[in-house]
């Protein structure tokens, strides 16, 4: 092997991403101008606010959550939200005597309909590596103390099901809304490093 | 494959650097590497080689790089892989060295017969196969001859192992697995949690 096959230098990240695509885009295999027309869907229309408003409906309709807790993908599919990454959907719900938490210990993996792309903290080691070991006290690391005789439950995404937790109502949310209750459910609250 | 991409149980990373809130993508690289990826999805179908392409870097590379920078070793190794393009190309187009991930290991099993009918039912206690495969696999190191019980059958799905290595869609049933603590991690184990793994019926044995 000569130096010109291998260059010493690492070409910049942004160097490497125009030189695939322009391959790519060379050889037909992508189009940019419509690919841009999913990222922005990605962008726009999937995250949090949807889980959200599947924590509400759950919370305000008892017939709603039972169809959740059953079919989790067919319920959510009733409030317009589906697609890659939703296929399979298990509901997972918090107790007073059970926790519910959420991680893909081999990768990415997260529910895309119902919280859209998972944040960077999801996706790097330290999250991936405890939950599974150590996840009372990584919580309480992260600001949630789950007390002793409160089970933890961790499930991690490892083939095809993606998991919602469905958080336990706050007290004194009894009068609001739906749409009210929606603003209080949060993205951590949904992969379960949170409480309400 | 007992890659470094197999995080679960693993020492020594830290405390979780968490935000409230974060843009999509933080810089324009990361959303172009990702149009890329779902370009290369939409038109390959590169089933389970996908996540595999990325499993194959090189492990300082994988623990060292941003997630999105997996994205981008993981398609340019799969498009010199199906013959797009090279090694020498890339780097002459990046103008300097492109990393690309190591050889595809993986060797598929003698037995690709589809399977539907669940062998196993809520309550059965299992066993994981450690078998350890020098492929793809959804079978965690961590669960790998470990003791388990049967949570929920998700009915049959292609699984991962086979597609990843070029043997199409097979079907095998899949469950939720749930293992205590204690039987993970032992001496330090803790009270009060259990973990749930999801895995395809040929990864177990037993009951036993």
């Amino acid at each position: 092997m000569t130096a010109d096959h291998h260059p010493a230098e690492l070409a910049p990240i942004e160097a490497r991403v125009a030189a695939i695509e322009s391959v790519l885009v060379e050889k037909g295999i992508i189009d940019t101008a419509a690919l841009d027309a999913i990222v922005q869907n990605f962008e726009d229309n999937l995250g949090p606010m949807n889980g959200a408003k599947v924590v509400a409906r759950a919370w305000s309709d008892p017939d709603y959550k039972a169809r959740l807790l059953s079919d989790g993908a067919a319920a959510i599919a009733e409030l317009g939200f589906e697609g890659p990454e939703g296929e399979l959907m298990v509901i997972v719900e918090n107790t007073p005597t059970v926790h519910n938490l959420v991680v893909c210990t081999l990768c990415s993996c997260y529910p895309w309909p119902t919280l859209g792309l998972p944040p960077k903290w999801y996706k790097a080691p330290a999250y991936r590596s405890r939950a599974v070991r150590e996840p009372r006290k990584l919580l309480a690391e992260m600001g949630t103390n789950i007390a002793a005789d409160v089970e933890i439950r961790v499930w991690d995404s490892s083939a095809e099901a993606r998991y919602l937790v469905l958080p336990m109502r706050p007290d004194g949310t009894a009068d609001m809304s739906e749409e009210q209750l929606a603003g209080i459910v949060t993205r951590d609250s949904m992969i379960g490093v949170q409480r309400l | 494959m007992d890659g470094v991409h197999d995080l679960g149980g693993l020492d020594g990373f830290g405390t979780v650097e968490h935000k409230d809130a974060e843009p999509l993508f933080a810089e324009a690289w990361e959303r172009r590497a990702f149009r890329v990826m779902i370009g290369w999805i939409a038109t390959q179908d590169p089933d389970g080689r996908f996540r595999h392409s990325i499993e194959r870097m090189d492990p300082a590379h994988y623990l060292s790089s941003p997630y999105y920078e997996h994205w981008l070793t993981g398609a340019a190794t799969m498009a010199v892989e199906s013959g797009f393009t090279t090694q020498n190309e890339l780097d002459r187009r990046a103008g300097g060295r492109f990393p690309l991930s190591r050889p595809d290991r993986g060797v598929l099993p003698d037995d690709l017969t589809p399977r539907t009918e669940p062998r196993y039912a809520v309550g059965d206690e299992v066993r994981v196969r450690a078998w350890h495969p020098p492929g793809h696999t959804r079978a965690p190191r961590y669960v790998q001859g470990k003791r388990g019980t049967v949570v929920r059958f998700d009915g049959a799905h292609d699984i991962d192992d086979i597609a990843a290595h070029g043997g199409g869609s097979v079907a095998d049933p899949l469950y939720s697995v749930r293992f205590t603590s204690r039987e993970l991690w032992g001496e330090a184990a803790a009270d009060g949690e259990v973990m749930h793994v999801d895995l395809f019926e040929r990864y177990l044995e037993g009951p036993q």
